[in-house]
């Protein structure tokens, strides 16, 4: 079998008496879309958080493609291959939604900053944020700030793309454009995690499903199987008519 | 597909052209102006540059750093070392202060950088503290009671006393003049589009490849150099050095810290604008004795709570003006909104 591309191997996380990640192992193959999700504080944004380097384990390995890299840094990750959007988004407030790809394309993937320009337009393009390049990204609403993080993510060239809930708040037109440009980027041979609460845009685009409560994985498989399992029923409660 | 990408915006253009006109007016003030205005128009100078450069180090590195009178006064001891011990002109000297102190500022960041946030703030100025109190011990420049620059050095700089003054004068218009220059092209550069994502978010910069230590660490060296460089200057001008006036935390640091956090901390323009308002308020309540500081307190206290981004932060949220072109923007043209699927039912 050929070795994942990202995996945890028995990561432990615990904030005070709470634990967050409960010897967990997971293993994403090259090319492979997986979906995550889970009731609120199951410890998924955590989980990226290991894998891209802002929150240390208290104990297991993460590692890409092979290699070991528990203990290094963010930035270092990025230029690797794994990019991330995060869930609150995070965009650089003084700065143009151009310029905010700018960076990603230019430190994440190591480009030179002339011959980033082309692919940050473009990318843009595809999220939908092209007429919006020359504004100050702190004056996008919240869903195109969720387009930047996306965009910006896009930006840094990753191998692992680390999605937190980019679809929340979107339309349903909007969501099948979203589901479009994910599969553009399979395409180019991305491998892919997405935690997501908008649970038919997750089955829309995914290989695999994996449910986590109180830091564990609790199943895992075919989406429309574990959508459908009685221990996603027994924690969705009312949730799972989305499905 | 070709992207065309600019820096100047129509209030950049109009800014650049103003500092133009303004360092013109400025650099012939030895002929409009007396003495007075040239010595406080120096010290104006060594205030931009000193918050400007503080401004790079707390407004975008995020290091709030209250112990930079650590370089200011290791670059007066280090002219008044090179004049005294060695006889080198101390115009030499300063820029050889700057090289020095960046050497000092490696060893010195490696400790302080491993305090995190106030500590580090508290460690910055222990730092300048032992270096003030080094200071005192060398005799051969004073010790204690300070030492004064020997007439002969300062006859050598030329031989009329307005020539000099003119001299000094046009060497803090410059020194200014190259260290914003230096922060501009800085912030245009890779390395100033790392620094805008630290200044903006620390988390987001290093989650998309930016190397934040290595940045700050850079940031530290660099305005080591510039501070202790102007530093040189200030005391050249003084001709007289002492370790509690050259390592003064209230002057180097206390009222640059004012000028920053009133300008407008992470914008180039802000310690400009904050240096002009912090001298306006001391050439016209500097009368009134300790009223003054009281004033300056309740000023800073009302910008922090009616413009806490200071007020070139504010002139920027309300109006979007930009003096320097430090922004690059996508210059469009053919590109039509229709082209973005996910934007086409976003209705706005």
């Amino acid at each position: 079998m050929n070795v994942p591309i990202l995996a945890l191997d028995k990561i432990s996380k615990r904030f005070g008496a709470i634990v967050v990640a409960d010897r967990v192992d997971l293993a994403l193959a090259e090319g492979e879309s997986l979906g995550i999700i889970g009731p609120n504080g199951a410890g998924k944004t955590t989980l990226f958080g290991i894998m891209s380097g802002t929150v240390p384990p208290d104990s297991g390995r993460v590692l890409y493609a092979g290699r070991d890299i528990t203990r290094m840094p963010p930035a270092q990750r990025c230029t690797m291959g794994i990019g991330r959007s995060f869930q609150i988004p995070l965009p650089f407030g003084g700065m143009s939604v151009f310029e905010n790809l700018v960076v990603a394309a230019a430190f994440g993937a190591g480009q030179r900053e002339h011959d980033a320009y082309e692919r940050c337009m473009e990318i843009l393009d595809q999220c939908g944020l092209a007429d919006k390049a020359n504004r100050s990204s702190r004056s996008l609403g919240l869903l195109d700030r969720k387009r930047l993080e996306l965009a910006r993510a896009l930006a840094t060239d990753p191998a692992v793309l680390l999605l937190d809930e980019v679809a929340g708040g979107l339309t349903e037109h909007e969501c099948q454009a979203l589901i479009e440009l994910l599969r553009a980027v399979r395409r180019q041979g991305v491998s892919i995690i997405w935690i997501e609460h908008v649970v038919h845009a997750l089955v829309a685009s995914i290989d695999r499903l994996l449910v986590l409560h109180n830091g564990a994985f609790i199943a895992e498989g075919n989406p429309q199987a574990v959508i459908r399992s009685p221990q996603v029923a027994e924690i969705y409660m009312g949730i799972e008519a989305d499905a | 597909m070709s992207v065309r990408v600019a820096f100047a915006s129509r209030s950049s253009r109009v800014g650049m052209a103003l500092c133009a006109v303004g360092i013109v007016a400025l650099a012939a003030a030895p002929f409009w102006g007396g003495r007075d205005d040239l010595a406080l128009l120096s010290e104006v100078y060594a205030y931009v540059a000193l918050a400007s450069l503080w401004n790079l180090l707390a407004g975008y590195a995020g290091l709030v750093s209250v112990g930079q009178q650590a370089y200011v006064g290791l670059g007066a001891y280090i002219l008044f070392a090179f004049a005294i011990l060695a006889g080198i002109s101390p115009l030499w000297a300063i820029p050889l202060a700057g090289i020095i102190a960046a050497g000092v500022a490696i060893p010195v960041a490696m400790l302080v950088f491993r305090l995190r946030g106030h500590y580090f703030a508290i460690g910055t100025w222990i730092v300048a503290e032992v270096f003030r109190l080094l200071a005192a011990q060398i005799s051969v420049l004073g010790g204690g009671s300070g030492i004064s620059l020997p007439a002969g050095l300062i006859i050598a700089i030329a031989p009329s006393r307005q020539l000099r003054d003119f001299i000094e004068y046009w060497i803090a218009l410059a020194l200014v003049v190259v260290i914003l220059a230096l922060i501009l092209l800085l912030l245009r550069s890779r390395y100033g589009l790392a620094l805008k994502a630290i200044r903006d978010s620390e988390l987001a910069a290093t989650c998309n490849g930016v190397d934040v230590m290595r940045t700050k660490f850079l940031v530290y060296i660099v305005t080591a150099a510039g501070t202790a460089m102007v530093g040189a200057l200030i005391f050249l001008q003084r001709l007289r050095t002492s370790p509690d006036a050259a390592f003064s935390v209230n002057d180097w640091t206390a009222f640059v810290i004012f000028i920053a956090v009133i300008g407008g901390l992470g914008r180039i323009e802000g310690p400009i604008i904050g240096t002009v308002i912090f001298f306006v308020l001391r050439q016209t309540l500097a009368d009134l004795g300790t009223f003054y500081l009281l004033m300056l307190g309740v000023v800073a206290i009302l910008v922090m709570l009616t413009a806490p981004k200071g007020i070139w932060g504010l002139v920027v949220d309300r109006l979007g003006w930009q003096v320097f072109p430090l922004e690059r923007r996508v210059v469009l043209d053919e590109r039509s909104a229709a082209r973005a699927p996910m934007a086409a039912t976003d209705g706005r």
